[in-house]
């Protein structure tokens, strides 16, 4: 490339270009900010002297296992409850219900009648002020749906600070790159016109030689070595084509229920095993069954609005959670079961060939390997997909490589030893012990 | 010792020189790729439309679409419980106790369930009393995914619902009040079913109830009555014999309800140089007569006189009797010997004829046998078929308005079935209760849909002492309801059987825990029989006057039996019985004529095998009376007394069978009177009879030493050097034993290290019953072929019991005995003997023999691939995935125990049978390969079944301990003559079973070093 000199003129507009940008992108962030600071002080004392935020730390522990603030649950929901009934009232019946109840008090029967006399927990610990506290957080006016954030952050056009993705960025320095050169050719056809025009001698082209690819192809060492290379290019391409036949590693297929491993194991710290229980003593790890779920979910039927992610907007979250009501059969207006059900079908997604006989509880209760080991950080998955490539090659390796976890296990204490001192090794591996024998995997 | 006997599977063997045995045992699989034929013939070639263009066409478009459709992987879905059970864990089997009881096998059982739905059946071992696994019984869990069953109910075949069914119905009983209605139903034996049948009765006074076993024992139960008051049948705790004396008492089969198999394989195990002496006399080859020490070939009219014989010199003389001079000889030495032995002996038989049960009874008690246990009398057969005549002449005479059957299907098993159905032709109201549109329930106008087993509850009471619970183990599949929920709907009680039956359960047995009985399945408790009312007597010189009477009818005298594999025929649309080998004939799907050479000679009757070692034979039409069966084929059969011939009952059923299973000829007809001996006359007709015998296939490439049988003199007096010698090679010129590491080609794996198994198979306690080969094929999920692949030699048993017959005497004393003749009467005298055809008096041993998991397998070496490999716990493993065909380790394998799979056999409707259909399917064991086309296939040692044993023991962080180990079929064999388990454990059962003098290992010349060791069989020759 001649004449490369001459660009400095064009890189002046690409600066420019991307100074633009950057203004952009530092004004939509500005706006977010600024939006959600009106959202928090938007709130304000309902009841006076007392703490809201108190409040609310007392009702997650306290309350919110059977009421929520805007919804029916297991109790009544509680927002507006100041309206309905007198303080005095609430304090007696807050810290024991059932003491009103039996006294005889109208307000209290009848509320406990229409609640299918489930009764309340008695709350001794609390003082007038802690109600005072929880009321004042009940009373919180319900926020706004955060729509207007999903939007701005989708009007920015992909600059917000955080929402760039590469794709968008390389996308912008390709175009950038396409202009450039169009202008250099511009530019040096320009500034060849006007040498011929001033009568400036440009340098003749070279006399032609011989083309390389002839110079290449007379010399035979030269096409002997590329053929050599390839082939084997050829071959290490279909090989690695073939290889990968039938291997699934990514796989990462559109469930019925978009289920999100990063909200369960990841914020909400669910241990694994709590819903895959069946891995500490069965072969399968076992997709849990929906019952498993409605423990948590009979009364989480909204995700907090701070789950919500770019992507997937809290609307869409608590869709899902609805899709999970009505395979249940779950009715959120009466608290109960309807006994109509509608079994998910997930798309599975490590599929074992049946000739493999792979046991779980073998792997996490014998051998005390992290589920993450072979599934990979599932805590971080929006969406499951297959981790590990599930090839005999990669289960080999690992049999190869890990050791035996044999303290306080009675079963292995003879193997071991006498194992041990045959190998003259301290900790077998789980080759040694015989794992890469066919037959305990196949049969 | 053992060595010098001549065993044969096939008299075919006995020929000198037959071509077919000799390529048989030089070939691995009978035919070969007729390819150079194929080429050879040009002509042909040249005919084909085919070209060599087309051909390469062809491979290559299906090699470019099988590559192309292998690259997109299938969608899978995986679909949970909404609400999971909490016993359930997927993955994780579950067992519960339950009872079969269906009217001809009954047993405790333990069901292994997975995922909600039973896939195989076990011994029930905490079970004390019937807990006898049989063929059947194990099979037995098929038949709930049988899609023959009925799956609604129905009236005029239109299917209903239950409250359509039941108001239609109690209308028509109540309309009936003036006739009878008479109940028909197999034997109950439960406590709670006979009471609900009372209260039935009481709403309905009509109602008049008949029990009906298809396979009777009346004369018996008589007996029994007569002698004792109670209507039960005698109990025989066999272990406790030294000498058992059965005159055509099948008691290893289905006699009395069978189960005799365990007691008695315990008292034939040599221990102290002790065992019990068995003599038989029968006229089929039965599979007691098959275990018996001395067996005597005698037609059923001979079998009477002998029962009086015994009876007149232990009892008391009551008539006079004549026997050849042989026979004399026989019957003498077998009173001889029950009276010495007299507490430690035993008397039975198998004759349908209540003067020969009742003298059986004084003859027992004669000797004050203590091998008849009266304190606990069998429940299990109730049956009082005398009765249906009134049943069949009070309906044609009008007076019966309605008839309900349950259980039992008379239209396929009544001798008299055409009567029968006329007579239900008169009744106006008749149900059947039926899990299937069988012959019976598709003549009736109601079919009430009955359950399985396994979808139902109930009590059973076996013995007098012994009870047994049935509980569900999977939800009813169909609309079915179990009998007595129906008689309770139709008693008007609101409550269901469940409840019924834990109310009696309570009431009757108050103190005992429901569920810890439920949960074992069984119990006992000692409760009083009720005496029966009526009491009659049995006229003892009369009916011995009957019994020896001359038998002057022409023709044959026939003997009915059950099979081991298909019994009295309800288990017929079961694949897995249907192609389990006879124990006896090794012939699957069939029944036939049995007969003696001799018969079959003068007949001109002829057994042929074919080129590829199958077995053809002609055809016979039998007649009783006015009743003809036609074409029945024919088997030679050695040991079968000469003019007499034996058929199974159980076969030939037309309804509610799948076409494939619609195999044999139906010979109740010829069970008149209910009597298993009949005078027949026979015709031989024309046509060839394709049997699917498997006798001559897999044989061990005619290597000998195979069995090693010893007499218990020997076995006591001399050393284990004389009659189990372990074979010894020559080394540098010297013998060396061929245990010795000296001759070893291979370095020794050291194997000392974890656990190394060995199962043990004891020839003394195998009686040959045959359960283990079907819990191999429910446990490891070995296909069904068919008979015409069984034909070819294609079955697909992991294992299979080879059946050996071998003479009496030794090749070397038949020399001995010519060279002793000294003059003249004692040459006519001995040439005689010796020229008793040898197949008459023959002697039977019965050997498993599964993969023997060689530590230096012939067939590990010669695999292109490695697939088949040897694993450090002593099994030899076969990686199916890994398997490319070619079939060289069945040509290497000394023991021919590998199965190749020359076609698809699930999902192939080809192979029409359990796994080619969705219901079917759910039998599969999910642990295990179903395998493919193409891959080689072979016994694993159950591996599936240790790994999960040690896995459990690693989870719970324990030793194992012995006992814990098993195969399917060292579980399924109550006999004990199985044990399996680890070497390395000392103190183990199967390592003391190594250091047995009876050990040894089949062809332990080749050097294979087996994991699977034979214990020598022992018979206990001793007269006197």
């Amino acid at each position: 490339m001649k004449k490369t000199m001459e660009r400095p003129l064009n890189l002046k507009h690409l600066f420019l270009v991307f100074l633009l940008l950057f203004t952009l992108v530092t004004f939509g962030q500005d706006e977010v900010e600024a939006e959600s600071n009106a959202d928090e002080a938007s709130t304000e004392e309902i009841i006076p002297s007392a703490d809201p935020v108190k409040g609310k730390e007392l009702f997650n522990s306290l309350c919110g296992a059977c009421h929520k603030r805007y919804k029916n649950a297991v109790g009544p929901s509680l927002h507006g409850v100041t309206e309905r009934r007198d303080m005095d009232w609430l304090y007696k019946w807050i810290v024991n219900s059932q003491e009103l109840i039996k006294s005889g008090d109208s307000q209290a029967v009848q509320l406990y009648e229409e609640w299918n006399k489930v009764a309340m927990n008695a709350f001794p610990q609390l003082n007038n002020q802690d109600i005072d506290n929880i009321l004042a957080y009940v009373e919180e006016p319900k926020p706004e749906p955060v729509v207007a954030v999903a939007q701005v952050a989708a009007g920015a056009e992909g600059q917000g600070g955080s929402g760039i993705s590469t794709e968008i960025v390389l996308g912008l320095l390709s175009v950038v790159l396409l202009i450039l050169s169009v202008i250099l050719i511009l530019v040096n056809k320009t500034l060849n016109r006007f040498a011929v025009a001033n009568g400036i001698p440009i340098k003749a082209d070279k006399p032609k030689g011989k083309p390389i690819w002839v110079a290449f192809a007379e010399n035979q060492f030269l096409v002997l070595v590329s053929i050599v290379f390839l082939l084997l290019a050829v071959a290490w391409g279909g090989y690695s084509f073939l290889m990968q036949v039938g291997v699934d590693q990514g796989y990462e297929p559109i469930q019925p229920i978009h289920y999100s491993h990063r909200i369960h194991a990841g914020e909400n710290q669910i241990e694994c095993k709590y819903c895959h229980s069946s891995a500490r003593v069965s072969k399968h790890s076992g997709i849990p069954s929906l019952n498993v779920c409605m423990n948590c979910h009979k009364q989480i039927a909204e995700v907090a609005p701070e789950t919500a992610t770019e992507e997937y907007s809290k609307e869409f979250y608590d869709n899902e959670i609805q899709k999970l009501y009505e395979a249940t059969g779950w009715d959120t207006s009466t608290q109960s079961y309807t006994g109509k059900t509608k079994p998910v079908k997930w798309v599975r997604i490590h599929n074992l060939p049946d000739f493999v006989y792979f046991n779980h509880s073998q792997h996490v209760t014998v051998g005390g390997i992290e589920c993450q080991t072979c599934h990979g950080p599932v805590e971080t998955y929006e969406i499951q997909k297959q981790y590990a490539p599930l090839t005999m090659g990669w289960c080999i390796n690992c049999h190869r490589e890990s050791n035996i976890k044999v303290e306080g296990n009675a079963y292995y204490e003879k193997i071991h030893e006498e194992l041990s001192k045959k190998y003259d090794v301290e900790e077998l591996t789980v080759a040694e012990m015989g794992g890469l024998e066919c037959g305990k995997c196949h049969y | 010792m053992s060595s010098e006997k001549k065993y044969w599977k096939s008299a075919e063997q006995l020929e000198d020189n037959s071509p077919l045995v000799e390529s048989l045992e030089q070939n691995e699989f009978t035919d070969h790729i007729p390819s150079d034929e194929f080429l050879g013939d040009e002509e042909n070639i040249e005919g084909t439309q085919t070209s060599r263009r087309d051909f390469l066409k062809y491979v290559g478009f299906s090699t470019a679409a099988a590559s192309l459709a292998a690259c997109e992987g299938p969608v899978v879905k995986s679909i949970p419980y909404v609400v999971q059970p909490e016993r359930i864990i997927p993955g994780v089997a579950d067992f519960y106790a339950t009872t079969i009881a269906d009217g001809f096998d009954f047993a405790s059982v333990l069901v292994k369930t997975r995922e909600g739905r039973p896939i195989k059946i076990d011994n029930n071992t905490v079970s004390n009393g019937l807990s006898a696994g049989r063929a059947r019984v194990h099979a037995s869990v098929l038949d709930l995914y049988d899609i023959q069953r009925i799956q609604n109910p129905q009236i005029e075949n239109r299917d209903v619902t239950w409250t359509e069914f039941f108001s239609s119905l109690e209308a028509d009983l109540k309309s009936n009040a003036e006739k009878k209605t008479y109940l028909l139903t197999q034997t109950f034996a439960s406590p709670s079913t006979d009471k609900l049948i009372k209260e039935f009765q009481e709403q309905y006074p009509n109602v008049v109830h008949i029990v009906y076993d298809t396979v009777s024992d009346e004369a018996a139960l008589d007996a029994f009555q007569a002698k004792y008051g109670y209507r039960a049948l005698p109990n025989y705790d066999f272990s406790k014999s030294e000498m058992i004396v059965s005159v055509g008492a099948d008691f290893l089969g289905d006699w009395q309800g069978g189960g005799f198999s365990p007691g008695y394989s315990k008292s034939r195990v040599p221990k102290d140089g002790i065992m019990s002496r068995h003599i038989q006399f029968e006229a089929n080859m039965s599979l007691t007569g098959a275990n018996a020490d001395k067996r005597v070939p005698v037609k059923p009219s001979l079998q009477k006189k002998i029962v009086v014989e015994v009876y007149n010199q232990i009892v008391g003389r009551v008539a006079s009797t004549n026997f050849s001079d042989a026979l004399q000889n026989h019957v003498d030495n077998a009173i001889t010997q029950l009276k010495s032995k007299s507490s430690k002996s035993i008397f039975v038989t198998g004759l349908e004829s209540l003067e020969a049960q009742a003298m059986a009874l004084e003859i027992n008690e004669s000797l004050s046998s203590e091998v008849l246990n009266l304190e606990n009398p069998r429940l299990i057969r109730q049956g009082q078929n005398s009765k249906i005549k009134t049943l069949i002449s009070e309906a044609n005479a009008g007076n019966v308005g309605a008839l309900m059957i349950a259980g039992v299907n008379p239209v396929y098993s009544l001798p008299n079935a055409d009567e029968f159905v006329a007579a239900l032709g008169k009744i106006n109201t008749t149900v059947g209760f039926s899990m299937k549109k069988d012959e019976t329930a598709s003549r009736c106008k109601y079919i009430a849909a009955t359950p399985h087993f396994l979808e139902s509850w109930g009590d059973v009471r076996f013995t007098k002492k012994d009870f047994s619970l049935i509980q569900p183990t999977i939800q009813p599949l169909f609309n079915t309801k179990q009998f007595e929920d129906c008689l309770l709907k139709l008693t008007g009680n609101s409550s269901k059987y469940y409840e019924y039956v834990k109310t009696n359960f309570k009431s009757t047995f108050d103190g005992l825990s429901w569920n810890k009985s439920l949960h074992d399945g069984s119990f006992s408790i000692d409760m009083e029989l009720p005496k029966t009312k009526e009491t009659f007597t049995v006229d003892f010189s009369s009916g011995a006057r009957k019994l020896v009477s001359k038998n002057n009818a022409e023709g044959f005298e026939l003997t009915l039996y059950t099979k081991t594999s298909l019994g009295d025929g309800r288990q017929a649309n079961n694949p897995w019985l249907q192609e389990m080998p006879d124990p006896i004939t090794r012939t699957s799907w069939d029944n036939y004529v049995t007969m003696s050479k001799v018969d079959a000679e003068a007949l001109g009757l002829t057994n042929t095998n074919v080129a590829n070692g199958a077995l053809n034979g002609n055809y016979l039409t039998v007649s009783l009376g006015d009743k003809k069966i036609s074409k029945l084929p024919v088997i030679i059969q050695p040991g079968q007394a000469p003019g007499s011939i034996g058929i199974a009952l159980g076969y030939g059923k037309t309804e509610s069978i799948q076409e494939e299973m619609q195999v044999g000829v139906n010979a109740f007809p010829l069970y008149n009177d209910f009597d298993v001996n009949q005078n027949v006359t026979v015709e031989a007709v024309d046509g060839i009879h394709e049997f699917a015998c498997v006798q001559l296939h897999h044989t061990m490439m005619g290597r000998r030493d195979i069995v090693k049988e010893t007499t218990l003199e020997i076995f006591n007096t001399k050393d284990r050097e004389h009659w189990n010698a372990v074979p010894k090679v020559s080394l540098n010129h010297k013998e060396v034993e061929v245990t010795s590491p000296d001759v070893d080609l291979w370095d020794e794996f050291d194997r000392s290290v974890g656990h190394h198994f060995n199962l043990s198979i004891d020839l003394n306690s195998c009686t040959g019953c045959g359960a283990c080969v079907i819990a191999c094929h429910s446990e490891n999920n070995v296909p069904v072929v068919g008979k015409s692949e069984i034909r070819k030699s294609r079955d697909m048993h992991w294992l299979r019991i080879d059946r050996y017959y071998s003479s009496e005497e030794t090749i070397l004393e038949d020399y001995d005995k010519k060279n002793d003749i000294s003059g003249l009467t004692s040459a006519i005298n001995t040439y005689g003997e010796l020229e008793v055809a040898s197949e008459e008096d023959v002697q039977v041993i019965f050997q498993p023999v599964m993969c023997q998991h060689c530590n230096h397998a012939p067939c590990e070496t010669v695999c292109p691939v490695a697939a088949s490999a040897h694993g450090r716990q002593g099994q030899n493993h076969m990686t199916y995935n890994r398997c490319v065909g070619t079939r060289y380790c069945a040509n290497n394998c000394p023991y021919k125990v590998r199965r190749f799979n020359w076609f698809l056999y699930n999902q192939n409707d080809e192979f029409d049978y359990h796994m080619n259909n969705d219901l079917g399917r759910m039998v599969l064991n999910p642990d295990v390969t179903v395998r493919s086309r193409g891959v080689m296939e072979k016994c694993s040692m159950c591996i599936q079944k240790t790994q999960k044993t040690i896995l459990d023991a690693k989870r719970e962080g324990r030793v194992i301990e012995d006992g814990e180990f098993h195969t399917a079929c060292s579980a399924a064999c109550d006999s004990g003559a199985m044990s399996f388990g680890d070497i390395n454990d000392k103190e183990s059962v199967v390592y003391k079973k190594t250091q047995d003098d009876r050990m040894y290992h089949l062809l332990e010349y080749l050097g294979t070093k087996p994991n699977v060791m034979y214990h020598t069989k022992v018979r206990n020759t001793t007269e006197a």
